[in-house]
């Protein structure tokens, strides 16, 4: 067996006992990606092999937060990707208005700069009082972050340049107060948020949904688990309810895909079939 | 001649000229799949393969997350994702945080190639003004696969191919045309 080979039965061992003493699965997880931070933790870890971590994983659990933390250390942005913003703005929210009130599921927040996103837009769209707005992530210390909704002001410029992109009416400065270092996103907007602990791998339908926004969440998952998570969508979903995925992530190879339309598929918006 | 099944091309300054020229040397079919990394910015949503006119009705396009690889097709990772290659020879993306500098990174995609075609892989580093690509391309030759870096002292940007020089032996160090050469008959039947 090549030492690759082994690895790889390295790695299905951890994650059995990951899954055996903590509950959470990583076994149908996209294997390249997480391969890579599982070596990223293990060569910060100082040992040498993976089945070396895991008597200490099995035993002590600051050890498994540590490896948790690193596989899921999330690059996101406000408004990443303007052009779909724009789109949900001009094209999904005028629909969504018909409707007295909606319900919209923020999936895989992490640190939720998408969800005030989301919020922000409903807000000029005049939608936001009549919305409840679901984020969730399987990650404690991720969603707590959400809720403080607390970020770096050099990521600023980025944010109000997205924001602008996508046909913000104001100035972005309205959405948030200056600290130091940092900018805190206004109170105002976190109102019809409820941020909460939901594991796409493990858990099951809560509520119904007008809109979903699971945003390079699914690249991180193999195939099978990618179904699973789409059929949990489908299910979510009100008929003609939304779905919006990330630019590069599509429906075309799933068994879903006969559950939606394409309604815009540059922007990989899709909408569920009745 | 030893065929691969997969080619590995890194790129970032002078890359479209370069994959320009290269490319032009593969025949009209070939058994192989070719996957490029080049360093774009990345709201450029991936408008890259338009720069390319090809003759193959196979395809010149941007991977798409879980698609199958096929031979015969040349493939871009998309702009602002890293690409990664699955056991069962699909791709991956992810938007994990930048490796030097660069997402998508060159060494990303030739680790995660490496540990998946091992000996039936070629990694190929060109023009470039960046140190992406050196440890992928170490990788690569570590899982028995065929280094190849374009001579600096011919390239526009000399900084990505020295810096693969740099980090460890290689199997050759060639022109543009010297590799179009290799891959024409890396692609033949006999």
């Amino acid at each position: 067996m090549n030492p690759s080979r082994i690895e790889d039965l390295e790695i299905d061992l951890l994650f059995e006992a990951i899954f055996k003493r903590y509950g959470h699965d990583f076994r149908d997880y996209g294997r390249a990606s997480i391969k890579r931070r599982v070596m990223h933790f293990l060569a910060q870890s100082g040992y040498k092999k993976v089945s070396e971590m895991i008597p200490r994983l099995l035993h002590e659990k600051a050890f498994f937060e540590s490896m948790i933390r690193t596989f899921s250390i999330s690059v996101t942005e406000m408004f990443r990707d303007p052009h779909v913003y724009q789109h949900i703005r001009t094209q999904v929210i005028p629909v969504l208005k018909t409707y007295p009130f909606i319900r919209a599921w923020n999936a895989g927040c992490a640190t939720g700069e998408e969800a005030y996103s989301l919020a922000i837009l409903l807000k000029e769209e005049g939608m936001l009082e009549r919305t409840r707005l679901f984020a969730t992530d399987f990650n404690d210390e991720l969603i707590e972050k959400a809720k403080e909704g607390i970020y770096q002001s050099k990521k600023v410029k980025e944010f109000a340049s997205n924001y602008q992109k996508t046909g913000g009416m104001n100035s972005f400065s309205e959405y948030y107060n200056a600290q130091d270092e940092a900018i805190a996103i206004d109170p105002s907007l976190k109102k019809n948020i409820t941020f909460a602990n939901h594991n796409l791998v493990t858990d099951n339908v809560f509520s119904e949904m007008h809109l979903i926004l699971c945003r390079n969440v699914l690249i991180y998952f193999n195939k099978s688990l990618q179904d699973r998570v789409l059929k949990l969508f489908s299910e979510s979903l009100v008929p003609k309810g939304y779905l919006c995925l990330g630019t590069r992530e599509s429906i075309q190879f799933s068994n879903v895909r006969g559950n939606f339309k394409t309604f815009d598929n540059g922007r990989r918006i899709y909408q569920k079939e009745r | 001649m030893k065929r691969f099944k997969a080619v590995v091309i890194g790129t970032s300054a002078g890359g479209i000229g370069a994959l320009s020229r290269l490319l032009a040397y593969l025949p009209d079919a070939f058994s192989f799949s070719v996957i490029i990394v080049l360093h774009v910015s990345p709201e450029s949503r991936g408008r890259q393969v338009e720069y390319f006119d090809f003759k193959f009705d196979c395809s010149l396009h941007n991977a798409e997350d879980k698609e199958p690889i096929r031979p015969g097709c040349v493939y871009f990772a998309p702009p602002n994702y890293h690409l990664l290659i699955e056991s069962d020879t699909t791709f991956s993306l992810s938007v994990d945080e930048k490796v030097q500098y660069s997402r998508p990174s060159i060494d990303v995609l030739f680790e995660s190639a490496a540990h998946v075609w091992g000996h039936d892989l070629a990694g190929i580093v060109l023009t470039g003004s960046n140190a992406d690509g050196a440890y992928g391309l170490q990788v690569v030759k570590e899982h028995g696969g065929l280094a190849v870096v374009e001579d600096p002292a011919k390239s526009e940007f000399p900084t990505m191919p020295q810096a693969s020089l740099s980090a460890g032996e290689v199997d050759y160090i060639l022109s543009l045309d010297q590799i179009g050469k290799l891959l024409a008959e890396g692609g033949t039947h006999e």
